[in-house]
């Protein structure tokens, strides 16, 4: 255990390190500009001289203001005890039902991930089956699940949601459907590849067995294939929780962590939208954590691991 | 009395056809396999000798000539449950137990759950793995994988048991045990084996009848009938029968390299 929490311990600390001292560059002309209006003396003096100067020459002339970075309501780089304090207050303190609360929009992204997850992996499943027992659909298909990821989603997103809107689909369904157009690729590539794990020599075997189509699929391919199924259904979620996110960024309808990032970038409330980052990271966490326990279960009992 | 013989090959012949143009994997293969033999097949790699025992599994279609199993085409006996197949790999699925994978074939056929762990109780035992049923394949080592895949191929009580160089992939103090309670089962069963290898002393030990085959194309070159007795201790292959009889395997193998 201590051979583990030791490097763990020490990466985080770096990072924080890292993060504290970048705050200070990247927020000392605000600081600067404060202290000079209370009557603190700061080097050089007046806003028009600093105006071209570094930040990181500013810094190192004024090590009494760097405390004052890491405290601004609305810095151009949040501290990370901000940001913390910041997702504590928005989850814990306000209701989980209000509109300033994280769990809220949490829930309305999940709910959307969740849902596309499913409409994509269960769609990446059967466009696998068919592919690998299809040579027409392998030719077909392919090229255009390829294509299909080389569109921005950024670009595609705005479309899908007014060519949905237009026959009336709002709110949690086009963003399902951005979150499946992410999801569903990982899941064809991986499961096809499992699919067509078995050795020539597994093949004949059931062969020599007369076994049908459908046996061989049950008995032999479709297990062969779970482990490269979890596998792309771990990229598969964290790609469905991007979808989701994009997707919230043009649908306008004020709820989910894409929106509290978007509208956190439009009032300078660069703590809300890093909170709501660092609130989108988590969520991802679980959800590929969820996976592979899942994974771990399923592997388990098939004595595969 | 005269049986019928229960692989009949007339005049067989096979051609792939491949990117650089037909290679004749057999050709004009003559061979006549009675009930309970046990037939090596030996050479070197290309000679045929899988794809022989292949389409005599009907994995492998002959481009010419007949060949008959049980009086049957090869794919009507795999229909009729006529052999087990094993491969030079275990090819035990990992996520099912020994006794899962010996069950796998039987599950295919359709037996019923009673007759299937009737079955793979007796075969467990035959191949001296009773006790291991519950084991996954990893935990077992390889020549106890390999007795696994023997045992799944007798499970469905086919007459033909086809081996395709199933001791190949093992260590030589493994084999020659394996090779002793291959002859062992034999005896016990009755069955009809055919068996492909490229070890001399492994074909002249095990075998009643031994075909020697030749490559390019892949043909027989000299069919040998063993003299030595049914019942074979391992010391057998000091005797002066057994080196005669490697002899003249050897001279046939070399015979046939001859040709190039």
């Amino acid at each position: 255990m201590k051979q583990v929490l030791i490097p763990v311990i020490t990466v985080v600390a770096t990072i924080m390190a890292f993060w504290y001292a970048a705050c200070v560059p990247m927020n000392i002309k605000f600081a600067l500009m404060t202290a000079e209006r209370q009557g603190e003396i700061v080097s050089p003096e007046g806003m028009m001289a600093r105006r071209d100067m570094s930040a990181l020459v500013l810094s190192v002339k004024n090590p009494a203001q760097w405390s004052d970075t890491w405290v601004q309501a609305k810095p151009r780089l949040p501290a990370p005890h901000q940001v913390v304090t910041e997702l504590w207050k928005s989850t814990m303190e306000v209701k989980p039902t209000s509109k300033r609360s994280l769990v809220f929009h949490g829930w309305v992204t999940l709910s959307a991930t969740l849902l596309g997850f499913v409409i994509g992996a269960g769609m990446g499943i059967v466009l696998a089956v068919g592919i690998v027992h299809s040579r027409a659909m392998d030719m077909s298909v392919m090229p255009w699940a390829i294509a299909s990821q080389t569109i921005p989603i950024l670009a595609i997103a705005p479309m899908i949601i007014v060519v949905l809107n237009s026959v009336g689909l709002q709110g949690l369904i086009p963003k399902a459907v951005i979150s499946a157009y992410l999801s569903f690729f990982p899941v064809v590539v991986g499961m096809v590849k499992g699919l067509r794990s078995p050795s020539p020599m597994d093949l004949d075997l059931v062969k020599t067995w007369s076994a049908t189509k459908a046996q061989s699929f049950w008995k032999l391919r479709l297990p062969a294939s779970a482990p490269y199924l979890f596998a792309s259904l771990k990229i598969g979620v964290a790609s469905s929780l991007v979808g989701t996110i994009v997707g919230e960024l043009p649908s306008g309808t004020g709820q989910g962590l894409g929106f509290r990032l978007l509208s956190g970038s439009y009032y300078g409330q660069t703590v809300q939208i890093w909170s709501a980052l660092f609130a989108t990271a988590i969520l991802a966490a679980c959800l590929v954590a969820t996976i592979g326990a899942v994974e771990r279960g399923v592997l388990k009992r098939m004595g595969l691991a | 009395m005269t049986q019928l013989p229960v692989i009949e090959a007339k005049h067989l012949d096979l051609t792939f056809q491949t990117n650089d143009g037909p290679v004749q994997a057999l050709r004009d293969v003559n061979l006549q396999i009675s009930k309970g033999d046990f037939v090596s097949f030996i050479g070197p790699s290309g000679c045929g000798k899988t794809t022989f025992l292949r389409c005599i599994a009907a994995l492998e279609e002959p481009t010419g000539g007949s060949l008959s199993v049980n009086g049957m085409s090869p794919e009507e006996a795999r229909k009729a449950r006529a052999y087990g197949y094993v491969f030079q790999a275990a090819g035990l699925y990992p996520w099912r137990t020994i006794a899962g994978n010996i069950k796998l074939p039987l599950e295919i056929m359709g037996f019923s759950k009673a007759e299937q762990a009737e079955k793979v109780e007796k075969v467990l035992e035959l191949v001296d793995l009773a006790g291991f049923g519950k084991k996954f394949p990893w935990q077992l080592s390889g020549g106890m994988q390999q007795r696994a895949s023997i045992a799944r191929a007798l499970a469905f009580d086919a007459d033909i048991l086809l081996m395709d160089e199933p001791f190949g992939a093992l260590d030589e103090i493994v084999r020659d045990h394996l090779n002793e309670e291959l002859l062992k089962l034999w005896a016990r069963t009755e069955k009809t084996i055919g068996f492909v290898t490229h070890s001399i002393p492994e074909a002249v030990y095990l075998s009643t009848k031994i075909v020697v085959m030749s490559p390019r194309p892949g043909r027989i070159t000299d069919v040998i009938e063993s003299p030595l007795p049914k019942e074979r201790p391992l010391d057998i292959r000091d005797s002066p029968e057994f080196l005669e009889i490697a002899h003249r395997v050897r001279e046939g193998l070399r015979a046939g390299h001859a040709y190039d």
